[in-house]
């Protein structure tokens, strides 16, 4: 066999495997936590105002929201077994020690697939007030659920909560393993992540649509209110980020310095943008003098961590990948910040969204850069802790499933999730466009149209 | 009972829910590609459709529940499993993939052609989602897992008699316990020809799933001669519920007591899971891996536990208002009635 003669432990497969069918996940989550949201305070203002359009609007997406929780649930799932099947090591090991959030974050998944399937399927048969009500576990379990989750990934980054002897585990305490360093701002991070993803997505649906010359009630609504979510959390977004970029300095100096691509430990450390790592260098950027130790430490001449201070067999592979994936995350941060600020001065100086076409243009865009910058922020902070799976405890070489063979896993992920992001997209282009939009929808349209 | 076995038991608890619900949605799939041409079975579809639209999601929960359980209560049992049988493993995570998204898009699309292909997509991968996962099983009653990481084989782990007999022998359990199901949900929505349909099916596939377990424990017997002899003994009393609820449920779907069927046969493939855990108790894996070197620290399983017990709080009367609220119901209310003053 085939699979018999290939080489042992193959973490590069493994690897590509886990950041492919995590990347292709966490698009689908972003939007399962979000979209309740969007969807609950739409129905709640159409519920309030008896305004049809947002009727027509909440049930629109809870459509789409259906489809998006199904395919996120069972991509989540591949994940849970992908766990053993690729991380072996790290798991029979460690396992116990990220056990409790996965175990609550499965209590929380649940809470959100029952009613989900309350509120989908009950939109007819529940009273009004109480169909509302019954959304409402589905977004408190989403976010509930992005937090577990996320403090998983913040033990590999700054892990806490055991004890070794000899090299055994001897002691574990659950709850400090979970609120470890590093849970605080990546999960405040990731939560806002998700949700501005869900607000630019969206509205960049509705800006196409628009540019396309459907400017009715409908298409200007759908486009305002998941804008002015977005629009509202993208500053947010940029303090929690830089809280959690200063939490990365303090406790893994190696990854802030991948980030940064500074080579050796400097005092007054410039702030570098773009550019290419070679030859243990950083060459072409753009430097802001005494940037860096400002921004990390409050101090300009404060002095930074640089690659060198560790041995070439810890230090991040990769520099280039993960110093311009940051740079990527924070410029398309500050753009989406600057397409709120653009809005928010439209709507102060004439209660209306800017009316220059360019305007729509950049809300179109801004769906896939949301999209962008959070998966360049995973592969910063992914690639960025390598060689380490679990920092400074575990190496990704001797956590990864011994058995051979594992390529192949990969390529069979490669082609199936190609074939479900083409006909994710297909699927959700036909919930769309199969109906025209009644120019006066009333809710029997809601309900009469065919869009299931 | 100490925590540790507490913890074996919340897990098999999954297990069997898994079995009795999600195993149900996988069976509805095997009757959905089953059912003839488009047209011909298109009120089969619209039935399983109907009945499993609204509760799968959170059945196929229990598979979640089940692989968190195993790796933060036994994580060397998780590591051994998972890594030795990544094959079937990886195969059931593509089956499970496709059944999950197929089903929703068929609900999102209307064209005739559509709905053929991802109907054959979650009929076709409701079918090996379920012979995978019982190979794993099967690999595991076997004794082919060894404890460490990595270290069995990855084909003959769960290619041989035994695993590919669990892998059929699920099958057929899942299509019998839809079929079940099913025969009760035709009667509400009050269609004859349904409940005759469903009907023989579920005589013909408890009929069937009788036969297989009888000639399981011949190859048993040939291939894992340890656990046939705990299912001989310890294991014996339970063995002995599930033969008599399975004829049990076949003489109460024949006499039209279709809901006692569904509590009979849901004890039958309970009373048989058991009696595998109790045959190889405190083995998890046999003569390997034992429940008590297997499990967690004391505080990880307390943590757990606890939590879990507290989520349960939240989930009973949650599914339980899930379950009751589209098994009172038929079909939703007639379509067009003018706006009901919301």
């Amino acid at each position: 066999m085939i699979l018999a003669a290939g080489a042992a432990a193959d973490p590069v497969a493994a690897r590509s495997q886990m950041g492919f069918s995590l990347g292709w996940h966490i698009i689908l989550a972003c939007f399962g936590v979000g979209l309740p949201g969007l969807v609950l305070f739409t129905e709640w203002r159409g519920l309030r105002t008896g305004d049809p359009v947002l009727r027509l609007l909440a049930r629109r997406w809870a459509k789409a929201l259906g489809l998006l929780f199904a395919v996120g649930a069972v991509s989540g799932t591949i994940l849970s077994i992908e766990m053993g099947v690729l991380w072996s090591g790290l798991m029979s090991r460690w396992g116990q020690v990220i056990g409790l959030p996965f175990a609550i974050e499965g209590i929380a998944f649940f809470v959100e697939a029952i009613f989900l399937g309350i509120y989908l399927y009950g939109w007819d048969r529940l009273p009004p007030r109480v169909h509302l009500l019954s959304g409402i576990p589905i977004f408190v379990a989403g976010v509930a659920s992005a937090f577990f989750v996320v403090t998983a990934n913040a033990w590999m980054n700054t892990p806490a909560g055991y004890t070794l002897h000899d090299g055994r585990l001897t002691g574990v305490d659950p709850w400090a393993a979970m609120f470890n360093p590093s849970t605080g701002p990546e999960t405040v991070h990731m939560i806002l992540a998700a949700l501005m993803v869900t607000g630019f997505g969206t509205a960049s649906v509705y800006a196409v649509a628009m540019l396309r010359g459907r400017r009715d009630r409908y298409h200007r609504l759908g486009m305002l209110i998941p804008l002015t979510a977005g629009a509202i959390l993208a500053p947010l977004q940029i303090v929690a980020g830089d809280f959690a970029a200063r939490l990365v300095a303090d406790h893994q100096p190696a990854k802030l310095a991948a980030m940064e691509g500074l080579s050796r430990t400097t005092a007054g450390a410039p702030e570098s943008l773009g550019g290419w790592y070679s030859g243990g260098e950083l060459h072409y950027a753009l430097r802001i003098p005494n940037g860096l130790s400002l921004l990390a430490r409050l101090n300009p001449h404060a002095t930074i961590t640089g690659l060198n201070s560790v041995p070439p067999a810890d230090r991040p592979p990769l520099v280039n990948v993960v110093h311009l994936s940051f740079d990527l995350m924070v410029a398309i941060g500050f753009g989406l910040l600057a397409l709120g600020l653009w809005l928010a001065w439209a709507w102060w100086r004439h209660r209306d969204t800017p009316r220059t076409a360019w305007f729509l243009r950049a809300v179109a865009v801004s769906g896939v850069a949301a999209v962008a910058a959070m998966e360049a922020g995973w592969v910063t902070t992914e690639v960025g802790r390598q060689p380490w799976i679990v920092y400074r405890v575990l190496r990704v070489a001797d956590a990864v499933n011994p058995q051979p063979g594992i390529q192949y896993g990969y390529w069979a992920v490669v082609a199936i999730y190609a074939v479900l992001t083409v006909v994710t997209i297909a699927v959700l282009r036909h919930m769309t466009k199969s109906v025209a939009i009644p120019a006066a929808p009333q809710d029997a349209d809601a309900e009469s149209y065919t869009v299931t | 009972m100490n925590l540790a076995n507490a913890a074996a038991a919340v897990l098999w608890i999954g297990v069997t829910a898994y079995a009795l619900f999600a195993g149900a949605d996988f069976g509805a799939g095997f009757w959905d590609l089953v059912a003839g041409g488009a047209r011909r079975g298109a009120p089969q579809r619209a039935l399983i459709e109907h009945s499993i639209g609204p509760v799968w999601e959170a059945n196929h929960v229990w598979l979640i529940f089940v692989l968190v359980m195993m790796w933060t209560g036994f994580p060397p049992l998780f590591g051994a499993v998972a890594s030795t049988l990544w094959i079937p493993l990886t195969c059931a995570a593509f089956g499970v993939i496709a059944r999950g998204s197929a089903f929703a898009f068929r609900k999102s699309v209307t064209a005739v052609w559509q709905r053929r292909i991802f109907g054959a997509a979650f009929a076709f991968s409701s079918v090996i989602t379920p012979f995978f996962l019982g190979t794993v099983a099967g690999a595991v009653a076997a004794g082919r897992v060894p404890a460490a990481v990595g270290a069995g084989n990855a084909i003959t782990s769960w290619w041989n008699p035994v695993s590919v007999m669990t892998g059929v022998l699920c099958v057929v359990v899942c299509a019998y316990l839809a079929a079940v199901y099913l025969t009760g949900d035709a009667r509400r929505a009050g269609d004859q020809d349904l409940i005759a349909r469903f009907r023989w099916r579920a005589l013909a596939a408890g009929a069937v799933a009788g036969v297989a377990a009888a000639a399981g424990i011949a190859v048993l017997h040939g291939d894992a001669p340890g656990l046939a002899h705990g299912l001989a003994n310890r294991g014996l009393p339970l063995v002995i519920v599930s033969a008599v609820a399975g004829l049990a449920a076949l003489v109460l779907l024949w006499r039209g007591w279709f809901v006692a069927a569904r509590g009979a046969a849901a004890a039958a493939v309970t009373a048989v899971l058991w009696a595998w855990a109790l045959a190889q108790y405190p083995f998890l894996l046999r003569g390997r891996l034992t429940i008590a070197a297997a499990a967690a620290q004391h505080s990880v399983l307390m943590a757990t536990l606890i939590c879990l017990a507290a989520g349960a709080v939240l989930l009973i009367p949650s599914l339980t208002w899930l379950y009751v609220l589209f098994q009172r119901s038929g079909p939703p209310p007639a379509r067009g009635v003018p706006d009901r003053g919301r």
